[in-house]
């Protein structure tokens, strides 16, 4: 096990952004949003976002708004309540969310709540629980948390409890690690974790840990970076995080570094990405690695960050 | 990305790659400007499905289909047959993307879209469904995607069951199957459906199948958690239940207008307090709302003209917690004076309900007395420190005339035992779960095997004693859970964790057991506490505390030497005066947060844990704080205490220490507690007089 490739990493993520010729990044170009905010977290989380032109960044960010209030994933594409999340995060970590017209962004995505307390990810209907994190989140990062009906909102995402402790897309959906993260951070973010079973969720979560020590997302799958944090987040949400084992964890995770070209990959020897590499990064910083700042597991940003949202003056 | 090989790129590969992407970039800004230009002819079409054949995550693309849609709608002359056809163009389009991309949410969410407009044939979705997930039978949108289907065409539950056990048996190892299986039962079984009732029935014939699943591969988790759910579902009552109180059914509880130094008194049910009311507490086995005067009924002279306010004790403020608590007036105090009755009548009216929606529905009642002693001699008012040494403390001697602390902890379950079938249905289940286990065990050594028989002896001894506090099998649960750690060293801290509840409850479960742990305080002196019998539970590696329900009548806690990272529960403790947490794992103030529903608590010793050595706190969400909206952050009454503090760093202490009257903490040993930060508590903590040791002026 080597350590982390720190600069190996800054520079595939300034790298990534300059790469916009082969197939792949074509292909990606509708999430750019996302993509901004897994690369731009990850550089924050190891201390080196200052490499960053943050006008340059913020301009494109606010180009990607819509008249409805919500961001598009890139210029010139449909708002959704995915990449409206992102924009806000992005201009958090640039301590810029003032140049946001709060009200038009709030309203936007108080709008896609339903009658149920469920939300919409955009105006064409499709509900999921990651749409509810995400609005609870956005909303809590804006100070608007009191726009939609909360009290909906949560008795919706306890619909989606399942027998096993965990969550899923909609009623009755199968628990995986992605979707009860989002119903965790919710539910955190709102004050309704007594909604959870801690020690029956936290032994699914734990039992997540493969003998490889990487984690997966549901039983019997394969284990995947991404994971870390999923995982990891839920599990110190509703501290029970002790109940795996980090050191292996945390080998795992290094042992997927490409650590010639930088970059993490889901799996030792595959192919990086920026996603995985936010993941990896940020599921190390969960471990509590020596020399990465900390990031908040709901809101997933820096402690700092947040902390500054919520107790600053 | 996932699963794609790691490997640089040969030349001829890049070229092609930079080939294929400019054939996509250009499909996609054609199709960009169609779509802004909302030009939603033929030809826009087909550009649109060319690009979401390469690239079905291109959400925008699949919103213009919509929009087409809706356009050739209003363009066509509603003739059936052409609207049919628009539509069936979509679910073509939409089956070759699942083939490039089987987990394409916009794909899946576009056929939902069209199916819902209900101008599709139903029964093609299930044999389309039926070839997919035989595909790939664990894909969850697919079993989403079958859900809606099911539901749109009313297909039964029974039929839909019936799948799972297809599937099931045709692969066990299919955690998707088990799943929708749990959701389809519990549904059918809620509603005692035909077939499905009575449930002893339909669980025998679940725990067939899934032993199958688990006896043919122990190592397969697809069978784990069913199984723990028919666990669940065979002990557990839905009704909420009172498992105890303080003061205790049919206890003599005497109260102390001011501090008494008097041996003969017995200190298990001597309370002390200079507030003129001593608290009422109800602990249920489950969380539950609606406790209030008219769901409790407490008869006695001493609230004659006052409405009881209940408080639910909870971390997060919220209305739902396991345990209640109010306070009652003290009577008069006079030598003379006599013991005054209480009366406590729970659920005769309805209304207290569990999260899940049950009523409390064992109405029931239990009577105590409370007697108010004036002090002999008044002395000092908690001047002195408390030390928490060794030499301070002598084993309690009781006398057998003296109460028992445990007794009135486990009668108070008026136990109905109307379903009598039902009950002897569960003790013989779990026995044969337990010897079918055991002999699992005897042939192989499997993680799964032994985690389950422990958790199958503990179903056995709260099942067959609730009332009677035996354990029969304590030490076996502790000696599989030792062997588990073992056998499965990452998740060592969970068995560990489970290792120290069922310690407690061994230690709690009898009146011998526990006078093991209580000692006797200092020399009589220590005036403040209440009494000063204190409960040791010091140097046992305690990773988690537990058992609680049956602690609250101490007033004296030492938790000392122990490896708790967490005192959750420990609010359930109201008559708490002094708590010793030194030497544990402790890692933030969050964690602490109990101890604000703590009102009497005066003594806190928290050195040595490793508060300030951690960037992630693993209690920070479990804590009501402004981060989770369950209170805002009121620096104001203390602008002056906090104007030369970074309130960023020093929330936590602010949220847990503002609203204490501790009289002495001490908090040495820590990563945080430098110089600055105490000079900040001894501001936030007014009633502070010592500070690790030292008085404060
Ligand atoms: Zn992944």
């Amino acid at each position: 096990m080597g350590e982390l490739a720190t600069e190996k990493h800054v520079q595939y993520i300034l790298s990534v952004e300059k790469r916009k010729d082969d197939f792949i990044s074509v292909a990606m170009e509708y999430l750019r949003m996302n993509g901004a905010y897994w690369g731009l977290t990850t550089l924050d989380l190891l201390g080196k976002l200052d490499a960053i032109d943050v006008d340059e960044v913020v301009s494109w960010i606010m180009k990607c708004q819509h008249e409805s209030g919500g961001f598009g994933g890139n210029i010139g594409h449909d708002p959704h309540i995915l990449y409206t999340l992102s924009a806000v995060q992005v201009l958090a970590l640039f301590d810029k969310l003032n140049v946001l017209d709060v009200e038009k962004v709030t309203n936007y995505i108080a709008g896609l709540q339903n009658e149920d307390g469920s939300f919409s990810g955009d105006e064409w209907g499709e509900v999921d629980t990651r749409f509810s994190y995400i609005a609870i989140c956005c909303l809590s990062i804006l100070h608007h948390l009191n726009k939609i009906n909360v009290e909906k909102a949560v008795s919706y995402i306890v619909s989606c409890k399942n027998l096993d402790g965990g969550f899923g897309c909609t009623p009755g959906g199968e628990s995986h690690a992605g979707q009860i993260f989002c119903c965790v951070g919710a539910l955190a973010i709102t004050g309704s974790l007594h909604h959870i079973d801690k020690d029956l969720l936290g032994w699914w979560l734990c039992e997540r840990q493969v003998k490889a020590g990487g984690l997966n997302g549901r039983p019997e799958k394969l284990p995947d970076v991404c994971y870390s944090w999923w995982v990891l987040s839920s599990l110190i949400m509703i501290d029970r995080v002790h109940w795996i084992s980090k050191e292996k964890l945390v080998k795992f995770i290094l042992d997927c570094q490409d650590t010639e070209n930088g970059g993490i990959s889901d799996r030792p020897d595959d192919a990086v990405d920026v996603y995985h590499t936010y993941f990896g990064v940020a599921g190390l910083s969960l471990l509590e690695y020596p020399g990465l700042k900390a990031i908040d597991p709901a809101y997933a940003l820096p402690v700092d960050v947040v902390n500054k949202i919520f107790f600053g003056r | 990305m996932h699963g794609r090989p790691r490997k640089d790129p040969k030349p001829e590969d890049a070229a092609a790659s930079v080939a294929k992407a400019e054939k996509l970039r250009s499909l996609q800004s054609q199709f960009l400007s169609n779509h802004h230009n909302k030009i939603y002819t033929n030809e826009a079409l087909e550009v649109n499905t060319k690009l979401l054949e390469v690239n079905p995550e291109y959400y925008t693309a699949w919103n213009f289909r919509k929009l087409a849609v809706e356009h050739r709608l209003s363009q066509s002359d509603s003739d059936p047959d052409s609207i049919k056809s628009i539509f069936s163009e979509e679910l073509k389009v939409v089956e070759s993307a699942l083939k490039q991309n089987f987990k394409s949410y916009g794909a899946w969410h576009h056929r939902k879209w069209v199916l819902s407009k209900g101008h599709s044939s139903i029964d093609h979705e299930m044999r389309l469904l039926d070839r997919y997930q035989k595909l790939d039978p664990r894909n969850f949108h697919a079993w989403n995607y079958r859900r809606f289907v099911a539901a749109l065409m009313n297909r039964s539950e029974v039929d839909e069951l019936r799948y799972t056990t297809d599937m099931i048996n045709s692969n066990f190892s299919n955690y998707s199957a088990w799943h929708n299986r749990s959701i389809l039962l519990s549904n059918l079984l809620q509603r005692k459906v035909q077939g499905f009732f009575p449930k002893e029935l339909v669980l025998n014939e679940e725990y067939e199948l899934v032993h199958q699943a688990l006896f043919t591969d122990p190592d397969d988790q697809s069978g784990w958690f069913y199984y723990l759910w028919l666990l669940d579902q065979t002990v557990k009552a839905d009704a909420p239940l009172l498992v105890s109180s303080w003061p205790a059914r049919d206890s003599l509880i005497i109260l102390e207008d001011q501090c008494l130094d008097d041996r003969a008194l017995s200190p298990f049910n001597t309370f002390h307090s200079d507030s003129g009311t001593f608290p009422l507490i109800v602990y249920f086995n489950q969380a539950v709302e609606g406790v209030n005067s008219s769901t409790i009924s407490v008869e006695s002279v001493l609230n004659a003209n006052s409405e009881l306010n209940w408080k639910p004790l909870s971390t997060n403020n919220s209305q739902t917690a396991q345990v209640w608590v109010t306070y009652l007036n003290y009577p008069k105090v006079d030598v003379h004076s006599e013991a005054y009755p209480v009366e406590v009548s729970i659920g005769h009216s309805g209304g207290i309900i569990s999260s899940s929606g049950f009523h409390y529905s064992h109405p029931s009642r239990f009577a105590f007395k409370v007697f108010a002693r004036p002090v002999k001699t008044p002395i000092g008012h908690g001047g002195e420190i408390i030390s928490w040494q060794d030499g301070n403390f002598a084993l309690y001697e009781t006398s057998p005339e003296e109460p028992n602390p445990t007794i009135s902890l486990d009668q108070l379950n008026s136990k109905d035992d109307n379903e009598k079938t039902s009950s002897e249905w569960r003790a013989e289940t779990i026995a044969n779960e337990i010897a079918l286990f055991q002999e699992l065990l005897s042939e192989i050594s499997c993680k799964i095997g032994k985690l389950t028989l422990a958790r199958l002896l503990k179903a056995h001894d709260t099942l067959l004693s609730p009332c009677a506090n035996k354990m029969v099998y304590s030490e076996e649960v502790i000696k599989l859970y030792s062997d588990l750690r073992v056998l499965d060293p990452p998740h060592s801290q969970f068995y560990k964790d489970e290792h120290s509840l069922t310690l407690l409850q061994q230690i709690t479960s009898t009146r011998e057991s526990l006078l093991r742990y209580c000692f006797l305080h200092g020399d009589g002196t220590s005036s403040f506490i209440g009494n000063s019998m204190c409960l040791r539970l010091n140097n046992l590696s305690l990773s988690r505390m537990g058992s609680i329900e049956r602690l609250l009548w101490v007033q004296m806690l030492d938790l000392s030497h122990n490896e708790l990272r967490s005192i959750e529960g420990l609010e359930a403790m109201q008559l708490l005066s002094c708590l010793n947490l030194s030497n544990n794992k402790l890692s933030g103030f969050t964690a602490l947060g109990p101890l604000r529903l703590l009102k009497l608590l005066k003594v806190l010793d928290i050195s040595c844990n490793q508060i300030g050595s951690h960037s992630i706190d693993t209690t920070r969400y479990l804590c009501s704080s402004p981060l989770c909206h369950t209170e805002e952050m009121d620096w104001g009454r203390d602008e002056t205490v906090t104007a030369d503090v970074n309130l960023a760093n020093y929330w936590e202490a602010f949220v847990i220490f503002r609203g204490l009257s501790l009289t002495q903490l001490d908090i040495a040993g820590n990563a945080v507690a430098d110089e600055k930060l105490k000079s900040f508590l001894v501001k936030i903590v007014p009633t502070l007089k010592w500070l690790d040791g030292g008085e404060l002026h």
